[in-house]
């Protein structure tokens, strides 16, 4: 009769790959663990329109996918830099009146009206924010808040931009799969690239700024700077999402300053995790349809998003993407002793 | 050459609310020397570095750096100029390692046009050049203590980090507040070689003290404040002996 003895041994995967450096990723163990969890979210995002064949579900991939760039924007700007940012309809609306603009007046094709709303849509909101950089925590956050409601109100009451009508005839994309897979590449360029960006040198810049802005100073650096980047960053994401929303629709309105785009991305970004960057990304992917589901209610939908995030908060949750990480990088087996 | 002061610090006055912290300082440091400025605490010490190095707006007077006038310009750009200084309350990233503190500094733009000090600042290289800087300042190159984390250094290691912050930009002025207070006799005795080094590699220094015995051995001269006045300035043994500085401080500090 053999009495067995186990023990738990933990091995933290991630502190071994992370402090020895390329090199040690030599074998193809260690390869495959680093690039099976990217390997899948990719590959993921990319198989679901073709698994998913109703129209009405494709289009909501697409709305996903833009609360996702303007989650990603959220968790950049509120965990690297510090600064809380409800901006989302800001940026939707300019990026997406912008987009509206040039394809109607000028006749431009989507392939030009995106990246020209997304470039200076960005110099637009950055420049309009620049007065409130110096700005911290709360009273960032009411500022870029105020900015959408005061241009939809502008719209409205001056009757310019369409007003309440909004524009109308903007050109549509020349395929489906182009309409469809375009917002996608677009977001998972938009997470592998922030990732990159936060992990080099002007990473540790960024959230030095957040962290202890008066060392950054005393470094020779200037982080108004460094907030305008960031903010610039951010405020494309949005516009990207706001002009492809605008030629998605066919038509540009004043609910493109709606508050669901301000808010969704917080508990898109509180659920899914913050500072995992691909957290955002998850909570959009939970939140979205469920809001979707939910549409019959009409604005109780806030409702629904405040009792998550409260949920979430109040049962101190640190969101699913920091608990996955952990666990993947912190796998335990039974050994034999 | 310039032959004129490096620094000069002209009626410099300034009031918090009904506070006068600093009441007319003015000063001159020449290059390449260690000028000391003593005062017991509350005496407008650190607000005088706050003011010369940007971080605090002054009410009246004006700072020179090589004869130009950097009064009022924001710290970034003082500190861009080579006028570097270190924080009296140490301000470590603290969830970095060591090293990895001095990336914001060598990333910045003073760093990248002087190439940082002894040629860093180049991509790729910088995480080396941080750690050549922690060995001069006295991290033990093949110990762990350059890759722990900064939150976990003790005091004498966190005063040497400020120190290597100011390095990364190749200062031509270190302007340290208080880097001896709280630290041992033994941790003194072995940071004096390390200022002695700095100024025979030509930076000039500008060293606030609390305590007396360390800074006065290796400062070439000193100022004294006094309530937010210059009570005097000299070779440190004249100081000393200065009976307005003995009524003002040292009566009430064991020198
Ligand atoms: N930010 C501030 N706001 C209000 N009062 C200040 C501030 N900084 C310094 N003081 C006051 O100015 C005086 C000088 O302080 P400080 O420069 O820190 O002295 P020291 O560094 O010589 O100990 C003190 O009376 C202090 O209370
Ligand atoms: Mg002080």
């Amino acid at each position: 009769m053999a009495t067995e003895e186990r023990r738990r041994e933990r091995l933290d995967r991630g502190i071994k790959v992370r402090t020895e450096g390329i090199y040690a990723i030599s074998t193809w163990q260690e390869m495959a663990y680093l690039l099976v969890p990217r390997l899948v979210l990719i590959l993921g995002i990319l198989m679901l329109p073709l698994v998913i064949p109703s129209l009405y579900w494709q289009r909501v991939i697409s709305i996903v996918c833009i609360y996702a760039l303007l989650s990603l924007g959220f968790d950049f700007l509120a965990h690297f830099v510090g600064l809380v940012s409800l901006g989302g309809a800001f940026f939707i609306g300019v990026g997406g009146y912008l987009a509206a603009i040039l394809s109607t007046s000028l006749g431009l094709p989507p392939a030009l009206t995106i990246p020209i709303a997304t470039l200076v849509g960005g110099a637009i909101c950055t420049f309009l924010l620049l007065p409130c950089l110096p700005l911290r925590g709360i009273y960032f956050a009411i500022v870029t808040l105020m900015y959408p409601l005061v241009l939809a109100k502008i719209i409205e009451a001056l009757d310019i931009l369409g007003g309440t009508d909004g524009i109308a005839g903007v050109a549509s994309f020349q395929s489906r799969w182009v309409e469809q897979y375009f917002i996608i590449v677009m977001v998972i360029i938009s997470l592998f690239g922030l990732r990159r960006l936060v992990n080099e040198d002007v990473g540790l810049v960024f959230r030095g700024v957040k962290d202890n802005d008066q060392a950054v100073r005393a470094s020779g650096i200037s982080i108004t700077l460094y907030k305008s980047i960031a903010v610039y960053i951010a405020s494309a994401l949005g516009c990207l999402g706001g002009a492809y929303l605008v030629h998605l629709y066919m038509w540009a309105g004043i609910s493109l300053f709606a508050l669901d785009f301000s808010i969704l991305p917080i508990a898109a970004t509180v659920i899914g995790g913050g500072g995992t960057l691909v957290g955002p990304l998850v909570g959009s992917f939970i939140l979205v349809p469920i809001s979707e589901l939910l549409r019959a209610f009409g604005t109780l939908r806030i409702v629904f998003y405040a009792l998550i995030l409260m949920a979430f908060i109040v049962f101190g949750s640190e969101g699913i993407m920091v608990y996955a990480q952990r666990k993947y990088h912190q796998f335990e087996r039974w050994v034999k002793v | 050459m310039n032959s004129g002061p490096i620094l000069e610090v002209k009626n410099v006055s300034k009031a918090f609310g009904g506070v006068q912290a600093l009441t007319n300082v003015s000063f001159e440091v020449y290059e390449g020397e260690i000028f000391g400025i003593i005062g017991p605490n509350g005496s407008g010490k650190t607000t005088l570095i706050n003011c010369i190095t940007g971080f605090v707006k002054m009410d009246a007077g004006k700072v020179f750096f090589r004869g130009k006038d950097i009064t009022g310009r924001a710290p970034h750009k003082i500190a861009d100029l080579g006028v570097t200084r270190t924080f009296q309350v140490m301000r470590p990233y603290y969830s970095l390692p060591a090293y990895k503190n001095l990336i914001v500094p060598l990333f910045s733009p003073r760093a990248r046009r002087t190439g940082g000090w002894r040629g860093g600042g180049r991509l790729g290289d910088r995480d080396t050049v941080g750690i050549d800087i922690l060995e001069e300042i006295g991290f033990e190159r093949d110990s762990f203590v350059p890759y722990k984390l900064a939150s976990t250094l003790p005091t004498g290691y966190l005063k040497r980090l400020e120190l290597a912050r100011c390095l990364a930009l190749r200062p031509e002025i270190i302007i340290c507040d208080e880097v001896f207070s709280g630290l041992s006799m033994a941790e003194v005795a072995s940071i004096v070689p390390l200022i002695e080094r700095l100024q025979m590699d030509g930076i000039t220094l500008v060293m606030i003290e609390h305590r007396l015995r360390e800074l006065f051995r290796v400062a070439n001269r000193v100022m004294v404040l006094n309530f937010g006045e210059k009570l005097t300035e000299g070779a440190p043994a004249e100081v000393m002996e200065d009976e307005r500085v003995r009524e003002a401080y040292l009566g009430t500090e064991e020198v």
